[in-house]
């Protein structure tokens, strides 16, 4: 990249949530829902001592994106690593379940989800949990009528029951920044031993769950430039897109190609790209 | 590490109980036990994953949901889908464009689909498919990382979600730990969660040893702290309070039914498929009247009034 | 954590409500609302203990400098330093004067 194109490039990473929603929608048509002074704060944090935030986390955003009604689900993942508690998870799931009654009604709304997230908020442990169960439905569900097209752009990541979201999601952008894993590094060493996953072998991780190896193993679509610009003209493409067959139902491919794996050893990046890449359909 | 095995063994008790003990279809890893027998004298699918000791997947050995067991019940459930699907039922005219456009694009799962969505049960016509839980979590591992569990346990849940949305009548009957990863990808889409009503039956995002560990606090210290916050506790008695479950079921043996409780529970499961028939609807809507999830409840109908402008 | 409430005169409803920031370590979220007519309310919900004195001289020195318009202003503070906070306030006076209102 030439040193114009470096200065006049603008960071998606380092924008905030409501910031991001702003950029992937049409100019002027961003309009917030449920709010930060709708009152609908955790009913959870503020007994166990966690100072809450006014939107819990998860911003919806309604507006257009090529001109086609559309929702953005922008979650934030600097308040309590974006986790999902019982507010912020029914934000996430009830404009879902809008977006597919619309649908219904006659009107194309489509959905984009940002994800950047650990998953379950810890403190709302079941509520949270339930609030994913709901979001999967809900994603199922919209998916059928409308892509629901999915963003991580780090560097927060995209873990726990939210990384199943976004394997149900009808297509997945990531950034180099980006991760995608189910467990955080952290627990996986906690529960299986340094030598199984050394949660600050930060290379090591990214080799397994950063954006360029799920790209490159076909379990992300799009591999993109930290930009501004350049992200939200691959959403708006994707979302624009005829609803087509999900990864998650190519369960058989899957396993075809995991039989082909020697798990007497540990896989190497390696061998995930040459036991997924190519031939997918 | 210690590990509560406690409850091992039930999801593969209540399976060989519920399904009197048919044969398991063949084809599918021992981990993901899959069975045909009638549930209420209706045919049905009943599906549990029980621990194998022998996985290929070392991380995968005590009843985990991994990457085989993720994608072999999506394989499980579809199975289900493609038996029952009607291909013939005509199309209802009208209904959203974007249903109008190449059938073959929604896949040939979806055709069926007049466009109602979730309003049309098709009672008697899908059989039932029942998921006995029993799982402490899902796997940890390089390995699992590495080829993508979270794309196995969507599939998974997707297959289920499909399920229901198809009409399929689903029941997740808990009969141990229903454990974050684990439990979304295999149960948490039911129309319906039954559980039993036993101190081994615990739902939760995090087993206790492993939030113990992560919070620095001893099991006891957590377990008690936990107690105090509703949605955080580890007991079905506190899970029911967030308006979830459908029914408790007390048993007299929740680890091996005799023939009373294998009666209870069949009783149970056939006012659930009763229940099932006559809502109309084939979401997740019911699981909202819980007396502490009044907030879920509240940003819905928040959304509704602010949804169009 | 904390919760605190300040009180200070005021003159008219401010015209709008915004937000600035985030409830992210060494940050802050503020929202501002029009407050009822005389009035400025803050209320405070921090997650450091036993800095109420700091909170009080901060937000004296700011709210008692010069006439503002009357608003209600709810501060969610996961230990910003004192610099941030005057950042954060700072940056919310300048969102309540522009022509656009939510941040």
């Amino acid at each position: 990249m030439n040193q114009t194109a470096l200065l006049s490039r603008e960071s998606f990473v380092e924008l905030g949530a409501r910031a991001r929603a702003h950029a992937l929608l049409d100019a002027g048509t961003f309009r917030e829902l449920a709010g930060p002074f709708d009152g609908l704060t955790s009913p959870w944090l503020v007994r166990q001592g966690v100072v809450p935030q006014g939107d819990d986390g998860v911003i919806v955003a309604r507006g257009k994106i090529g001109g086609q009604p559309a929702v953005v689900l922008a979650i934030e993942g600097a308040f309590q690593g974006g986790s999902l508690g019982e507010v912020g998870g029914a934000k996430i799931a009830g404009a879902l379940e809008r977006a597919a009654d619309d649908n219904r009604r006659g009107i194309p709304t489509r959905a984009v989800i940002l994800f950047e997230t650990g998953g379950v908020r810890l403190q709302e442990a079941n509520l949270g949990l339930a609030a994913i169960a709901e979001i999967h439905a809900a994603i199922v569900d919209l998916r059928r009528y409308q892509p629901v097209v999915g963003v991580i752009a780090g560097t927060v990541g995209c873990f726990g029951g939210m990384s199943i979201a976004a394997g149900l999601c009808t297509s997945l952008v990531v950034t180099r920044e980006a991760r995608l894993g189910l467990n955080g590094p952290a627990v996986i060493e906690q529960e299986a031993g340094i030598a199984e996953y050394d949660s600050r072998d930060r290379p090591f991780i990214w080799s397994f769950t950063g954006g360029e190896q799920r790209f490159a193993t076909g379990l992300a679509d799009r591999f993109v430039e930290d930009d501004c610009n350049i992200i939200r003209d691959t959403v708006a493409a994707l979302v624009a897109q005829p609803p087509a067959t999900p990864r998650s139902n190519q369960y058989d491919d899957y396993l075809r190609r995991l039989a082909g794996y020697d798990t007497g050893a540990q896989p190497e990046p390696a061998t995930v790209r040459r036991l997924y890449a190519g031939d997918q359909q | 590490m210690t590990q509560d095995n406690s409850t091992t063994g039930r999801g593969e008790a209540w399976l060989a109980a519920l399904s009197g003990n048919a044969p398991r279809l063949p084809g599918y890893p021992p981990s993901v036990q899959v069975a045909d027998a009638a549930i209420a004298g209706r045919a049905a699918r009943l599906i549990a994953v029980v621990p194998d000791p022998a996985s290929p997947f070392p991380r995968a050995r005590n009843g985990e949901v991994g990457l085989l067991e993720g994608w072999s019940l999506a394989r499980a459930v579809q199975e289900v889908i493609a038996l029952d699907e009607n291909p013939r039922r005509p199309r209802e005219s009208g209904g959203p464009a974007s249903l109008t456009s190449p059938e073959k694009s929604l896949g040939p799962r979806l055709r069926g689909d007049d466009g109602r969505g979730d309003d049309n049960s098709r009672t008697g016509a899908k059989r039932p498919i029942v998921a006995i839980v029993d799982t402490p979590s899902q796997a940890y591992g390089r390995r699992e990382e590495a080829f993508g569990i979270h794309q196995a346990l969507a599939s998974a849940a997707a297959a289920y979600a499909e399920a229901r949305l198809a009409g399929h009548p689903v029941i997740a009957l808990l009969v141990g730990k229903a454990m974050s990863g684990a439990f979304l990808a295999h149960g948490y889409q039911a129309n319906r969660l039954v559980a039993l009503a036993d101190p081994g039956v615990q739902v939760h995002a995090m087993g206790k040893e492993a939030a113990a560990r992560i919070t620095m606090r001893s099991v006891e210290d957590l377990e008690a702290f936990a107690a105090t916050v509703p949605p955080m506790a580890y007991d079905i008695g506190n899970y029911a309070t967030l308006g979830l479950l459908w029914r408790t079921v007390p048993v007299a043996h929740p680890a091996a039914p005799d023939a009373a409780d294998l009666a209870t529970i069949q009783r149970t499961l056939a006012d659930a498929l009763a229940d099932i028939d006559a809502d109309p609807h084939r979401d997740l809507r019911s699981r909202l009247g819980g007396e502490n999830r009044g907030a879920s409840q509240r940003v819905r109908d928040v959304l509704a009034q602010q949804w169009d402008a | 954590m904390e919760q605190l409430r300040f009180e200070f005169p005021a003159g008219a409803p401010a015209p709008r409500r915004v937000l600035v920031g985030v409830v992210g370590s060494g940050d802050l979220e503020v929202m501002i609302e029009p407050g009822e007519a005389g009035k400025t309310a803050i209320d405070v919900t921090t997650s450091i203990d036993g800095y109420g004195r700091v909170w009080d001289a901060q937000l004296a020195r700011v709210f008692n400098a010069g006439a503002r318009a009357a608003m209600r202003i709810r501060i969610h503070d996961f230990g910003a330093t004192p610099g941030v906070v005057g950042m954060r306030l700072a940056e919310a006076f300048e969102a309540l004067a522009e022509s656009k209102g939510d941040a």
